[in-house]
């Protein structure tokens, strides 16, 4: 019942300690990275509300037929019903912070210069919340429930950063 | 359920194990975990390991300890998340009747890695990844609503890293065994308000193994068996912003479900010990309360009162937990492990008095989904 | 055996193919998953546990059981992500059966998945070899299969025209099968004609990168005789995932096949593979390995596999069809390859495989390959098996 894997070594009552025979050696290190090229297809309900923001600056939701819930970001699919959302609406630009944070070390992750201050906006007519930043505001006068509303880009861009960030509402 | 843990091995968890590979850590905990059990490779007839292609920068990295955990002639899986997630694949698998041991690793080493690129992979890349966030940011925004939500101070927070510290002392696998003050924790770095670099799990290199047996393989050995009396898994939403990120719904769920299969109650007075995913210091609260061991909120004033000291009435993370050595995807065995030693009585200086104790594991970004595990002495 | 007798009672696939632009990874998933719902006529509130897997550096998405929840399904459900490289898709049907086996869960959904268009597949794969010894001096997974070819063409003087031969009967079989990527037939003079990638493996050999999911839902006895009149009983399955380093393989002939369809057959009591089985759905990644791992399978001698399939043996209307549904080399969205397998199996079990219908199927087998050359197996019956 006692032997070990097929190598044989013999266990005992003392613990293995591969240590022992490698004693000197300098431990090699090689240094490489994965760097594998994406392209994520966002689908055409991501679609449409990327153009709909870059080209109208407009803010969409989805809505749910069941549940009534409205999502944005908005979602081809309500996952608390399991089916596919129905009606776009147009939700926000004003909305409230659910929950923040500022980042006060720059982790490897983040492109910008900190502090950074993140925050989950839940935009009005909508039930779920967004992460984006908040700007336009020390750090720390950022408070939970804060009204604030989105700063579209200037820049022509079909993504996230069509919102530039959120910012307090005067 | 008639199947149990029949055999524990650690390696001790250090920030970087530069001298060992993937491969060595699994050689190194396998063969203690079947020492420990006495049995030899050959009593085991299928293998879980439990790996992530993310944190080790490699595709199929289940690849990298599959000799090391002897699954050359035998059936066997992979499961990638935390290793309590490969154990309950593992339990499946014994509980089939098609397997009597199933022998299960995970293995992390954060040190080979930038855990904020590897985190930061983990949020969606089209709505969210290119805003920069990583586990640390987005459990800050966690902490933030927390403490919000139930008043719960900095101060308490703090708490449970001097306690954790503390008990690592007694453990000889930790990593970060230290005697640190509240005001240690407040004057140390702010990383992601509110958490301070105190606050926050390091970044560790370590593997656990664990043997699971069906009851009858239990009675052809001398280990003493840990008997598995509830296990059960659920996930909340993907998105942070799906949830109150305040409360957690899906660990109050799978908790459910494992006291019941238990026949568990009264958690409170039932459970003994608790081995929790405390990756943050605010995590190991949220966690008590999520799994019915503290009213809603409350899980800091109980600390306060040092409920949940290793002398207290429900010691919480004896072995110094997660903010005493985190490698990742392994953290959530060593929880199991360590929870199988209190009840053997073999825990050394960080033993407690404990019958039943309950182990867990998390996946995702702010513990969207959670793996319970009640185990007990007796069958 | 298994304690608990366990059954496929409901499949669905996408319409794989190589770009899925209109839908992101989640969308796609949610696609399989709504089409098995129906098909097993069951809502998501009637699944106790999700399990799904994919490779990982193919859409670059960490915790993918996490992120998919929008499309799986899983709010507020117990959600596993199971992983083995090209074998994940088989990996996860095994999982299912175990986890209904075990009692721990009577109605399980299980997903494999790829989006192969959002990444450079051949990058990515690369990456599953150790870093220190094989990453360096080794690129991708048709390299290794070559390697595979030629020790088998050294041993048993096998020709590129036998290799051909697999390819012309599999993309004859997609012609049937609507969910299919590449459906259209070719000849043997077109497959050797097309460019040479690795020799002796043409670019016809080979199987194409594709979008796609596959969803199955396994209940246990109680749950499956009510969801269906034609449930699919998995018998047993079996696996062998022998190497780490590609040194240590014994090229030429696929071990783990040997190994995992022995133990399969033995825990079923299947003496003569050959007559008693009567369709296999192999993940069979190119054509070279339609002639080897029937050997390995015991389904003729070694050496023999070349003459077996020129006989038309393994064609649709032969002894032993394989791939009706024309296999990988048809389409491959490699994390829902295997369970495809296991979900076209499952299909010819039931009687619901339509155009690629195998007449009268008692049992059938599917199989999952990948990693370093591993195996995952199923053996799938009629009847209910012994427990």
């Amino acid at each position: 019942m006692k032997r070990l894997i097929r190598t044989g070594i013999s266990l005992e009552d003392k613990e293995i300690v591969m240590e022992d025979i490698f004693n000197g050696i300098e431990p090699q290190v090689y240094k490489s990275q994965i760097s594998v090229p994406y392209q994520w297809w966002a689908g055409e309900t991501a679609s449409k509300f990327f153009i709909t923001l870059r080209d109208e600056k407009k803010i969409l939701g989805t809505e749910c037929p069941q549940c009534g819930k409205v999502f944005c970001p908005p979602k081809k699919t309500c996952p608390f019903c399991y089916v596919d959302t129905k009606n776009w609406k147009e939700v926000g630009p004003k909305g409230k912070v659910i929950t923040y944070t500022v980042v006060y070390r720059k982790l490897a992750a983040l492109k910008k210069n900190v502090p950074v201050a993140y925050g989950l906006i839940q935009l009005a007519g909508s039930d779920n919340a967004m992460l984006h930043y908040i700007e336009g505001i020390e750090p720390e006068k950022i408070s939970i429930g804060m009204e604030v509303e989105a700063v579209f880009s200037d820049e022509k861009n079909a993504s996230i950063h069509a919102i530039s960030h959120f910012r307090p509402v005067k | 359920m008639e199947a149990a843990i029949i055999g524990v091995g650690m390696t001790t968890i250090e920030k970087n194990k530069v001298g060992e590979t993937y491969a060595d850590l699994a050689w190194e905990a396998v063969n203690k975990a079947l020492h420990d059990a006495g049995i030899g490779i050959d009593d085991i007839d299928n293998v879980i390991t439990t790996s992530s292609d993310f944190w080790d920068g490699r595709t199929i990295s289940c690849m990298a300890v599959g000799d090391a955990s002897g699954v050359r002639y035998k059936n066997c899986s992979a499961v990638e998340g935390d290793g309590t997630f490969g154990a309950a694949y593992a339990l499946a698998r014994t509980l089939s009747g098609d397997y009597k041991t199933t022998l299960v690793t995970a293995h992390s080493k954060g040190s080979e890695s930038i855990s904020s690129i590897i985190t930061n992979a983990a949020f969606d890349p089209i709505y969210e990844r290119s805003l920069g966030m990583d586990m640390i940011s987005a459990c800050a925004m966690q902490a933030q609503a927390y403490m919000h939500a139930t008043g719960t101070t900095s101060e308490q927070l703090a708490l449970v890293s001097c306690k954790n510290h503390k008990n690592a002392k007694d453990n000889p696998y930790a990593q970060l065994p230290m005697d640190i003050t509240v005001n240690d924790v407040l004057s140390s770095e702010m990383i992601a308000d509110p958490l301070h670099k105190l606050d926050c799990s390091p970044v560790s290199d370590g593997c656990c193994a664990i043997i699971i047996a069906n009851a009858d393989f239990v009675k052809k050995v001398k280990a003493k068996p840990v008997w598995i009396k509830g296990v059960a898994f659920c996930s909340d939403a993907y998105f942070m912003g799906d949830r109150d990120l305040s409360k957690a719904k899906a660990l109050e769920e799978a908790a459910k479900k494992a006291y019941s299969m238990a026949g568990i109650t009264n958690p409170q007075k039932e459970i003994n010990v608790a081995e929790l995913y405390d990756a943050f210091t605010y995590q190991e609260l949220m966690w008590l309360e999520g799994l019915g061991l503290a009213e809603y909120g409350k899980a800091g004033t109980l600390l306060e009162k040092g409920i949940f000291d290793r002398d207290g009435k429900l010691p919480v993370n004896p072995s110094g937990g997660l903010l005493s050595g985190h490698p990742v995807i392994a953290a959530g065995l060593y929880r199991i492990a360590e929870v199988v030693l209190q009840l053997r009585g073999e825990a050394g200086g960080r033993q407690v008095n404990a019958k039943r104790g309950v182990a867990h594991g998390v996946n995702g970004l702010c513990g969207q989904s959670h793996c319970v595990w009640v185990l007990d002495k007796e069958k | 055996m298994a304690k608990r007798r366990v059954a496929i009672v409901g499949t669905g696939q996408t319409h794989h193919k190589s770009h899925r632009p209109d839908v992101s990874g989640r969308e796609l998933i949610y696609e399989a998953v709504t089409r098995a719902l129906e098909d097993a006529d069951l809502s998501i509130k009637n699944i106790d546990a999700i399990i799904i897997g994919n490779m990982d550096h193919f859409e670059g998405i960490n915790y993918v059981d996490c992120w998919s929840i929008d499309g799986s399904g899983g709010y507020h459900k117990p959600v596993i992500k199971l992983t083995t490289g090209g074998t994940t898709g088989s990996t996860l049907a095994i999982g299912g059966y175990h986890f209904v086996a075990s009692g721990m869960f009577d109605k399980v959904l299980i997903i494999g998945w790829e989006k192969n268009s959002e990444s450079d597949t051949t990058g990515a794969i690369t990456t599953a070899f150790d870093p220190v010894w094989d990453r360096l001096v080794f690129a991708g997974a048709i390299s290794g299969l070559a390697v595979e070819a030629q020790s088998y063409m050294a041993k048993y003087g096998a020709t590129d025209r036998d290799g051909a031969r697999v390819s012309v009967r599999d993309r004859k079989h997609a012609c049937n099968n609507p969910y299919a990527q590449l459906r259209k037939e070719v000849t043997l003079e077109e497959v050797l004609a097309s460019p040479m990638l690795a020799d002796p493996i043409h670019l016809l050999d080979v199987c194409p990168r594709t979008d796609g999911a596959c969803a199955v839902i396994m209940a246990s006895e109680d749950y499956a005789e009510k969801i269906t009149s034609t449930p699919d009983w998995i018998w047993a399955t079996a696996n062998r995932h022998k190497y780490t380093y590609l040194g240590d393989v014994n090229w030429g002939e696929l071990d783990s096949m040997a190994e995992a369809s022995r133990d399969l057959f033995k825990k079923c009591g299947i003496t003569e593979p050959r007559k008693q089985i009567d369709v296999i759905e192999m993940y069979q990644p190119y054509s070279f390995a339609g002639i080897i791992w029937i050997e390995d399978m015991g389904i003729v001698p070694r050496g023999k596999g070349a003459e077996y399939i020129w006989s038309g043996a393994t064609d649709m209307g032969g002894e032993l069809p394989i791939n009706p549904s024309g296999g990988v080399i048809a389409c491959n969205p490699i994390g829902a390859t295997g369970l495809i397998r296991c979900a076209e199996a499952a299909l010819q079990v039931m009687g619901k495989a339509e155009a690629r219908q195998v007449p009268d199927v008692n049992f059938a087998v599917s199989t999952g390959f990948g990693g370093c050359m591993w195996t995952d197996m199923l053996l799938h019956g009629k009847k209910k098996p012994n427990l």
